[in-house]
């Protein structure tokens, strides 16, 4: 035991990125005295661990954080990574959040009255501790990359800035999400030949009878439903995101775009195996399901509209052409050949807990918590996808999220509150 | 709200899916058909009992089938051709994932029928061209479904039961397969 006492605060948040200070914005209009140790700067994975060419999904003028807008001259538009660090940056600053910058967290655990947080700079109580570490520290790469031959270099969305530190020659990227799918169009535009595996994903237009699709998600109240609500949270939760990039152009870049772009599509990446990649043959029905349940979406938004008398104001209903089926799919690749240079695995995130010493951690390595409130008295979540609607997924969703979290951990700290804040919710 | 009967138990389903989501061990099952030569091409294949939820089980009744190879492959033609049981296979698993879908979605079935084509160039069983490889090289199922639904809702219960299908899922992607003598 040391014998420098630990220092103390009523609640502490992990994070400074949008999530902890949104979460530090409400904790200071309660009074609520609190740090926010952030391990890098604020903003810390928009700046590092994100390719230069990204900008975010969600247009400008849904860039909001509590007491903060856009206000610049495009509101259509969509912020590259230098102007959401700045965004963040200026939130932190009118907001007065309490920053500590470039204090790593070891250890966060159970103390006589509320948790001990033990850091690189010694160690903090706290009777409350809000996770805002985010859902995206690890990319995730499935085992097959252990069978890749040494030839091929393999890459993470992590490792991956531009298109230049590739090899030359042919790419295979897995993975269609909007990673994936933006990452394949770089690449493909850099004329290098891309192969593009592709599973189960959410097929979008970037916009919809002339409004931005994620304009209508938010009208028409899809962003609004609550994690309570949904048929399968587990499902809502670890949906692909959406096929959907942010350029000026407003362009939408689903398969077909891929497509005409001479991007090769095979099947879901099922196995390497001597050398060779196995693909599945199933893509006809990853493609029918996509169609599918982008139409029905299209469908609820055309619904809604009318409904609503707002008919006038949009441009005409329209459905797209389904996503072209390649005369033939190649189910296996030679990548000991030389054909292909690179792997790219666009494969998904996930969070990093391995410093969370209180048992709240499923085995598929999620948080288990019902609606951002923690399965452990006093400890709260913020940032994490449909953490309690569908919005919570995106910076825009942050406000409500962390009000709510907040008022709750407000009543735990008075009364000891420990109840979900919607008790209804699913078992 | 009507009264759907497709004759799935979705609510028997549904439950399971829930204990066995907290216990992964019972829902490992093993398979097994039991095969005996007879003479020539032409075997008899028998299947009486599976392993599942932690013990073993007889089916009702035992299945045997006949499986050969048609007289324009200078065979006895006792049962149909080994590739043809996967397309029973495949018919069969799609049509009972139409089924549970459309039970557990409100949806009346009236007939569900389909044809499932497996296109194969036996160049490659018989060794006459090394580039040919010896299983389908494509297969296509046409489902007619006649049910109260849109034409969109019958192609989800058909994409969804593709979805949650074994055989489609065996069909489409790679298994370990390891054959030894005992």
């Amino acid at each position: 035991m040391s014998g420098k006492a630990a220092e103390q605060f009523t609640a502490l948040v992990i994070g400074a990125g949008h999530a902890g200070l949104a979460a530090s914005y409400f904790l200071s209009q309660r009074s609520i005295d609190h740090v926010v140790l952030e391990r890098g700067e604020v903003a810390s994975s928009w700046r590092r661990e994100r390719w230069d060419s990204l900008r975010l999904l969600t247009p400008n003028w849904q860039s909001r954080l509590p007491g903060l807008r856009y206000e610049g001259a495009d509101p259509d538009g969509y912020m590259t990574m230098p102007e959401v660090t700045e965004f963040i940056e200026r939130f932190a600053k009118v907001s007065r959040a309490p920053v500590r910058t470039g204090v790593n967290v070891t250890s966060v655990r159970r103390g006589d009255d509320g948790y001990r947080v033990a850091t690189d700079r010694g160690e903090i109580t706290a009777r409350a501790v809000v996770i805002a570490t985010g859902a995206c520290n690890r990319p995730t790469v499935p085992p097959q990359r252990d069978a890749v031959p040494a030839s091929v270099r393999q890459l993470t969305p992590f490792d991956y800035r531009d298109p230049a530190q590739l090899p030359d020659g042919g790419v295979l990227v897995v993975g269609a999400s909007a990673t994936g799918v933006q990452l394949a169009a770089e690449i493909a535009r850099s004329g290098r030949p891309v192969t593009l595996s592709v599973g189960e994903h959410t097929r979008l237009p970037r916009t919809y009878r002339g409004r931005d699709v994620l304009w209508w998600m938010d009208a028409a109240g899809v962003w609004d439903q609550r994690y309570d609500e949904l048929d399968d949270l587990t499902r809502a939760r670890r949906l692909p995101s959406p096929q959907l990039v942010g350029t000026p152009e407003r362009t939408t870049l689903d398969l077909n775009a891929l497509e005409s772009i001479g991007v090769g599509l095979v099947g879901r990446l099922a196995a390497v195996r001597d050398g060779r990649a196995l693909f599945s043959g199933g893509l006809r029905n990853v493609f029918s399901l996509a169609d599918l349940k982008m139409n029905r979406l299209l469908g609820t938004f055309d619904e809604w509209a009318r409904a609503n008398g707002r008919d006038a104001e949009v441009d005409a209903p329209e459905r797209f052409e389904p996503t072209r089926v390649p005369a033939s799919t190649r189910l296996q690749l030679d990548l000991g050949g030389g054909d292909i240079r690179a792997i790219v695995w666009a494969t998904g995130f996930r969070p990093d807990y391995s410093w969370l010493d209180v048992p709240v951690v499923d085995p598929k390595g999620q948080l288990r918590h019902e609606g951002g409130v923690v399965d452990s008295p006093g400890l709260y979540a913020l940032g994490l996808p449909v953490l309690r609607r569908r919005k919570s997924t995106f910076i825009y969703g942050i406000e409500d999220d962390a009000r709510e979290v907040i008022d709750h951990l407000a009543q735990f700290l008075k009364g000891g509150n420990s109840k979900p804040v919607i008790p209804n919710g699913p078992a | 709200m009507t009264t759907v009967t497709n004759g799935v138990n979705v609510q028997a389903l549904l439950e399971a899916r829930e204990v066995l989501k907290g216990a992964p061990e019972a829902a490992q099952f093993t398979w097994r058909a039991s095969s005996k030569w007879q003479t020539g091409v032409h075997s008899e294949v028998k299947v009486e009992n599976f392993f599942g939820l932690g013990e073993e089980h007889d089916h009702k009744a035992a299945s045997v089938f006949q499986a050969d190879h048609p007289e324009v492959f200078a065979a006895t033609d006792n049962g149909i051709t080994p590739i043809e049981y996967l397309l029973v296979g495949l018919a069969s698993c799609l049509s009972a994932g139409v089924a549970s879908v459309a039970q557990n979605r409100g949806i009346q079935l009236r007939s569900v029928e389909s044809i499932v084509e497996g296109n194969h160039d036996i160049r490659g069983i018989l060794g006459a061209d090394s580039d040919v490889r010896n299983g389908f090289n494509d297969i296509k199922v046409t489902f007619t479904i006649d049910a109260d639904a849109s034409r969109e809702d019958i192609e989800a219960l058909v994409a969804q039961s593709q979805k949650r299908s074994a055989v489609f899922d065996a069909l489409t992607n790679p298994t370990d397969v390891t054959v030894e003598v005992a």
